[in-house]
Parts: structure tokens; sequence; C-alpha cells
């Protein structure tokens, strides 16, 4: 029987059971001036829970642990014999009987496999029945035990409702979860890096050059300064020199020049930018910005001009991060109380002055706090510098000459042709582990400006 | 008072040159803000029109007119043999590819067959199956271009081939119509023969994951944070959680997808489902923040109400707070859907960037998504990928598009201000 088949009949069961229980509710009538504790639909979850629960669970089980089941099964024939002892070889025949017996390939490589098929096919359709009868036997045991119960005195309403609750924290811990997931995958990912290249030499290494590693130092060819020097002066400096000037000021417009009307329609095209998928800004950076770019290098007389440069990316990149800056900078330069303002007016100020020295002063902290997001946020920008900037790691200030960041390498550390455990791959996880420690810092740090900030005004 | 203070003179000269010094500082402050204002809005419509002037001519094909005589030298291939699924398989064995071939030479000279795309065959093909009588009769056909002669007639090829081009031109051969083949085809190494449509179906299955994942999820997590969660130590782990993985770059979400989906569950590469995963762990915490906004907007007296008639606590939210919050939780939803829609660099990581040449028919085939899609051809030295890129970036833009007009369309419809 197909999964599918099998979860069709087990939420028929459960459905049953739920139309069941409602209509031997609705027939309760109440003793005296007793008073139910629950509505018919409640007793119908309630069996309709009971029923599924149980099956789910195994056969989620039942799924991490059927395949060694059934291989076990399978090592047990007279054929499995001859399999040579555990390794590489071993492994591959079994998998290639185990593709060969479920029929999603034709032809074997190895005779031995061709033998074993058979014999996986005949323990995995056993088992297959195993499951299907279990599960089964569950959910009918589930649901009538459940049917039962569904009695006046029965507070199935309570029971119900502690179910959704135990779902609704299950919802929450997913985030918990994704997290512990991701700290630990980099973790465990980098600690291997770590132990074949010393840590030392790739946090403070000044040669980055993955495409020839020398086997014997591993780490001389892995110091991955220029790649953190390249991330922060894309990121933190050149879109930076784009965004702030062109964020804050939009912000400072619209919020303290602009009437409603103009304000109205002006925020969502600027916010447009924000919507704009990364990998078009990268195809226009590449495209069309680089080569200009390169052009102006060239007329400047900076002889290494190149296609590749960080300033085109960098621009493009600030071009992106305007909305958010700006946006940032709307909510900190709201939070200011309007009295300072209104009184800084007053005495006499032109707005441009009451902007400069009172409103901004006030706001700078969130200001500020929103700065470190945005650059936060350009750091971690991968599809920008993967299509815009170049691959080699250069230690330069130049802006015209050619840089890498962090992120470009990462993928190109892992599309590239490299089995999972080499050298290159374990590096991009480091380079992801750095990445995160970076940008989660600067999280913190930001969030804990910005409300600082807001508990000073509030 | 012994040093009785100075009227100020505002009439004195000091005072109106500080004055028009201070004005002036003003006007040119304003016009630094509009400037800027004005500047980014450019940026846009720059970005837009580019890709517009680029893409337009991606949804156009040149097409050669040749004639083909089938009377003269008939296929063997008989009227019975069209109807139905083996007539493709007839066909291509009958030897069609060469024969128009041999007519691109006859009409068009030596190397003729260099002029007209790898699939002008496939044309021919169709049109027969459309019109079996065609078998036995003379008739001439607009066939695909190559692709050099087909970037040279949009003004953007090799001298050589713009040359050829007016020749074509000249003959009367040469045609530019609508090419329907780019939103129904799949990837090809051939830029003649692109469409979108496979990595378009792969976004759809990828999404159809996400949302399903990513939806009920995030809304059960802000109903529980908002309305039911004890204020103690595990319940601001998780608040800390989500707001961090909202911030968390998109990328380490691909190096999770890599090293849990792939490394760990041994699900299958390139597939929709692993994207899905991926991309539901990224919009779920977005999900999450925008639900609370909405949930929190809902006035407390709602639920003192409903608490006030006997309704117990998950009856208040399940039934008064959500239906209330949703018009608030789906703009969120979608706009989270559009930002997963356009995201490319995580499904670089978990191996969705192969070359796909059919759709995706299940959730475990390999697949690609659109961003994936216009990444890779942007990467393709052919100049006919130029072109096709950009009218992939339209077609991206224009489904982002109507997902944000769909959420503002939501939020000023149903939206209730309290």
């Amino acid at each position: 029987m197909t999964p599918l088949a099998l979860a069709i009949i087990v939420f028929g069961l459960a459905l049953i059971g739920w139309l069941a229980a409602r209509m031997r509710a609705a027939t309760f009538r109440p003793p005296g001036h007793a008073r139910f504790t629950a509505l018919p639909v409640h007793y119908g979850y309630f069996v309709a829970i009971c029923a599924l629960v149980p099956p789910l669970v195994f056969l989620a089980v039942w799924s991490l642990t059927a395949p060694a089941l059934v291989t076990d099964t399978v090592l047990a024939t007279p054929a499995a014999a001859a399999l040579p002892p555990p390794g590489f070889e071993r492994a591959s025949i079994l998998s290639e009987a185990r593709a060969l017996g479920a029929g999603r390939s034709h032809g074997a490589f190895h005779d031995l496999a061709a033998q074993l098929a058979p014999a996986y096919a005949a323990a995995q359709t056993r088992y297959d029945w195993i499951a299907t009868a279990v599960a089964l036997l569950l959910a009918f045991a589930g649901g009538g035990l459940a049917f039962t119960r569904v009695r006046p005195d029965f507070a199935a309403r309570t029971q119900v409702e502690r179910v959704v609750m135990l779902l609704l924290l299950a919802a929450s811990l997913i985030a918990i979860l994704t997290t512990v997931g991701i700290v630990a995958s980099l973790l465990y990912e980098s600690s291997r890096f770590f132990r074949i290249v010393p840590i030392g030499d790739f946090l403070f290494g000044t040669h980055w050059s993955p495409q020839v590693i020398d086997p014997r130092d591993l780490g001389a060819s892995l110091g991955a300064v220029p790649l953190f020097w390249g991330t922060f002066f894309i990121g933190a400096v050149i879109a930076m020199a784009v965004a702030i000037p062109f964020g804050l000021m939009s912000a400072i417009y619209l919020t303290q020049y602009a009437h409603a009307a103009t304000r109205a329609w002006l925020k969502p095209v600027i916010e447009m930018l924000a919507g704009v998928p990364t990998v078009v800004y990268g195809y226009f950076a590449a495209l069309t910005v680089a080569p200009a770019v390169r052009e102006v290098g060239v007329a400047l007389g900076i002889a290494n001009a190149s296609s590749e440069s960080a300033l085109a990316a960098g621009a493009v990149m600030g071009i992106m991060i305007i909305p958010f800056v700006s946006s940032m900078a709307d909510d900190s330069i709201a939070a200011v109380p309007a009295a300072m303002r209104d009184g800084s007016l007053a005495m006499g100020a032109t707005p441009s002055e009451t902007i400069r020295r009172v409103i901004l002063p006030a706001a700078l902290p969130g200001v500020v706090g929103g700065i470190l997001l945005a650059v936060s946020r350009a750091i971690g920008e991968t599809m920008i510098v993967v299509m815009a900037a170049s691959g080699v790691a250069t230690l330069t200030a130049n802006p015209f000459a050619s840089t890498t960041t962090v992120t470009k390498q990462i993928v190109d550390l892992l599309t590239g042709e490299a089995e999972f455990d080499s050298a290159k791959t374990l590096a991009a996880f480091a380079l992801g582990l750095t990445l995160f420690v970076i940008t989660l810092a600067l999280n913190v740090v930001a969030l804990s400006v910005v409300k600082r900030y807001r508990e000073a005004y509030e | 008072m012994n040093n009785p203070r100075q009227p100020t003179d505002w009439t004195a000269a000091a005072v109106a040159r500080r004055t028009r010094r201070r004005y002036a500082a003003e006007r040119r402050f304003r016009l630094a803000g509009l400037a800027a204002v004005w500047l980014s809005a450019a940026f846009l419509a720059w970005l837009l029109a580019s890709m517009v002037w680029q893409g337009t001519s991606g949804f156009r094909q040149t097409r050669i007119t040749l004639p083909i005589d089938l009377a003269a030298a008939p296929l063997p291939v008989t009227p019975a043999q069209l109807r139905g699924r083996g007539a493709d398989l007839a066909l291509a064995g009958a030897g069609l590819d060469a024969l128009v071939d041999r007519a691109a030479v006859r009409t068009l000279g030596p190397g003729g067959d260099a002029l007209i795309s790898d699939g002008a065959w496939l044309v021919v093909r169709d049109a027969i199956k459309r019109d079996p009588a065609l078998l036995h009769r003379r008739f001439t056909i607009a066939v695909p271009a190559a692709s050099a002669i087909d970037v040279a007639a949009k003004h953007d090829g090799t001298p050589a081939a713009e040359a050829m081009v007016a020749t074509l031109d000249a003959r009367g051969l040469l045609g530019i119509g609508w090419s329907g083949g780019f939103l129904t085809a799949a990837d090809s190494t051939d830029s003649t023969r692109v469409g979108i449509w496979g990595a378009l179906k792969g976004s759809l299955l990828t999404m159809a994951v996400t949302l399903a994942l990513a939806f009920p999820i995030g809304v059960l997590a802000a109903l529980y944070l908002e309305e039911y969660a004890p204020r103690n130590r595990w319940t601001d782990l998780i608040e800390v959680s989500i707001n961090n993985l909202a911030a968390v770059p998109s990328i380490i979400f691909g190096l999770l997808g890599l090293a849990v989906f792939l490394g760990t569950f041994h699900l299958p590469r390139s597939a929709p489902l692993v994207g899905g995963l991926t991309l539901a762990l990224m919009t779920m915490p977005v999900i999450v923040i925008t639900g609370r906004n909405a949930i929190k907007a809902v006035p407390p007296s709602i639920r003192d109400a409903a608490l006030a008639v006997g309704a117990s606590p998950v009856q208040v939210v399940f039934d008064h707070v959500l239906p209330l919050a949703l018009p608030g939780i789906l703009t969120g939803t979608i706009i989270g859907m559009a930002r997963a829609l356009g995201e490319t660099a995580p499904l670089l990581m978990i191996g969705m960037r192969a070359f796909i040449a059919s759709p995706p028919g299940r959730l475990t085939d390999p697949a690609t998504v659109l961003p994936v899609q216009i990444f890779l051809w942007s990467d393709d030295i052919d100049r006919g990928f130029i072109e096709k890129t950009s009218a992939a970036i339209i077609v991206l833009l224009v489904v982002l598009l109507a997902m944000n007009g769909i959420a503002i369309y939501l939020r000023n419809r149903f939206e209730t201000r309290w």
C-alpha cells in the first residue's frame, strides 16, 4: 500500500470517528440542571485526535527505523554472505540493491546487487504490510477507546484544548529548533574544518586561494582576512556611503517636508526598491553598472580598473539598502517628541536647523541602530556580489579594483565539483559560522541601542 | 538695571545677510532631501526600464520562411500514424530533421542549415500534426532562426550575422513574431528554444511546500506567543530566536538546508521539497512577526466580551481573535512568500542550480526556480541569453507585483481600524 493511500485511510477513519462522536454527543440530554462542559463538536475532535495521533507518531518513528530493519533482514539471507566487509563497496552494493528492489533503477552494476534485489523487495513489502496493519490497528484502537469515553460527564473540551495548546507550543518551539539547527550544523562542520586547518591560520591568514590548495599546508591558502576586508569594504563602506545619505535624506524629506499626499505615493515607490529580488540587482550590477564603473575608472586614469569592481557591487547594494535605512530613520524621527521640534521652531530656527540641531541628535541612537542593522543585512547579501563581484581575493582599498566577499566565496566553494567532506566545503561552513556570528552580534547591539533609546522617550 | 539690553536692530545689514544665508541653507537642505527621494525613485525607474528595454525582445522570435516540398520527397509516414501518441516518434524517425536542413540549404545557400534553429524541425513537425494534408503538399513555413541570426535581427549581433540578416531581409524571408514557446518551454542549451515554464513550475512547487509549512506553523506560533505564552525565560528565548532568525542572512539557511536536509536526512538534491523546507524556515519568522502585530491590533474588548459570555481561552482565540486578525496575517504571509519567491542564494546551496530540461512533475524531482534560472542564464556566454534573462526577470517581477498587489488589496479591503 502506498503511503498516500495509508494516509487517506487513517484520515478517513478519523473523519468517521469525528462524525460518529458528534452524532452521539448531539443526542445527550442534560440530566436535571447540570450543564455540559463540551459541545458535540468537541467530542468529535477528541475522537478524531485519538484516532489520528497514535498511527501518525508510529509511522514517523517507523519511517526512521524501517530502512535499518529491512537491511538487517536482507543481511540475514544466504546471498548476503558473499558481501565484502563493511566499507564503501559494501554500502554501494547495498544501496544499488535497494534501488533495484524498489524499482527505481533497472540495470545493476554489481552482480551481487542484482541477487540481493529480490530479498530487498520482499523484505520491504513485508515491513510495509506490518506498518500498514499496525497503523490501522492503532487508529481503530485509539478511536474506539476514545469513542467509549463519549459520555455526558466527560470533559471533552478540556482534553481537546490541552492538545491545541500543545500544538501551539510545539509550533513556537520550531523557531528555537531552527536556531539550534543552524548553530549546531555550523559549529559541527566548522569544528571538522578547524581540525584540519588551524583556527589562527583561517582567521588571521592573509592569503586566500582555495583553487590551489597545498595539501601539506592547508592553512597557507585558506586565510580569510582578504574576505573579511572585502566584505567590510563592499558592505559597510561603499554600500553605506550610498545608502546612508540617500536613506537618511529621503526619510527627512518625507517626514518633515513632503505633503501628506506626496508622501503617500513616494514612500511606497522607495519601498519598492526593497521588493526587487536580489538576483535582479545582481544582473543589473553585472550587466549595466559594472561596465559603466570600469569606463569611469579608466577615464580617471586607473589602470587596473576591473569590470568586477567593488564599487559596482557596493553601489548597487547600497541602492538596495536605501529603503531599509530610510524606514529605520523614519521610525526614529517619528519617535522624537513633537515638543522638542515645536520648541526649536518657536525659537525662530529654520526647519533645516531644527532637523540638524534638534531632531537628528535626539534620533541619533535609533538611526545608528538602524544603520547597524543595514550593515548586517549588507554583509549577508549574496546574489549581488556573486554576480557582480570578483572571485579573486585581494587586500585593496581601491574601489575600482576587484574584491571578493565571504558570501561570494561560500557560494563558489559549495557550487564547485568537490565532495562534501573536502577542506573546501568545510571552509564554506567556517565562513558561514563567521558570518552568522558577526551578523548576530550586529543585530544584538543594534536592537539594544534602539530599545534603550525608545525607553528614553517613553 | 545698569546694563539695559540693546534692542535688536532687525533692519541691520548684518542681520539681513545672516537671514539670507540661513534661508539659503534651508533651501539647499530641502533640495538635497528632494534630490535623495527623486534619485532613489530614478534608480528604480532606471532598473525597471533597462529590464523592460532588454527583455521585451526576449518574448519575440526571429523566423525564416522556408519552402518545404513534401510532394517531391514524401515522408515515409501515413496519416494514420499521425493520430494518437506515436506521431512525434513517427515523424522524428522519418528524417524530418534532415529534410528541413536540406530545405534550408536549398533556400539559403550552403551553410543554410546553420542559420535556422536546431529546433526548427519541431515547428514543421507540429504543423504537420495539425494538418496531415501537408504530408503530400508543397508549403512554406516560418521556422525559428538560429541564435546568432536572432540576435543580429534585433540589432545586437556580429557584423557577419548582421550582413546575413540584411541579405535575408532583402529577400523577404525574415519575420519577427511573438514567441509563445518562451512561456511554455523549459530550459535548453539553445537560446532560441529556452522557456520559463520549467522554472516557473519549480517555483510553484517550492512555494507550495513553503506555504504549507510556514503558514500554519507561523500562525500557531504567533497565536501562542501573543495570547497564551507565560512571561518566563523560555518565552523570552523563543522571542529572541524568532527575531534573530528574521535577521539571519538567507545564505545561512542554505547552509542549514545543505547540512541537515541533504547531509543528515539524505533528502534528494535539487528537489522542490528541500527548497520549500529551507525557505519555510526562512519565511516562518516573517509570518510570526507580522502575525503578532495583526493579533496585537485586535482590541482587548473583543477578548473580554467573549470570555464574559463563557468562552474558553481557546474558543476566544480561534473563534474571535484569529478571524479578525486573519487579513493582517494574510498580508504578512503574502509579503513573506514574495520574498521567498525572489530568494536565490539558499537554493543555490542545496543544488537547485542544475540544468533541468523538463518541468518537474513531483516534489522530489530535480527542479530549478525562477530566480535561479535568471542567475544561470545570466552566466551564459551566448548573447541570445541576455534578452532571455531580462525576459525572465520581467516574468518574475510581474509575479511579485501581482502578489504585492493582492497584499495591498487585502489590506485596504479587509483591514479594520479599531
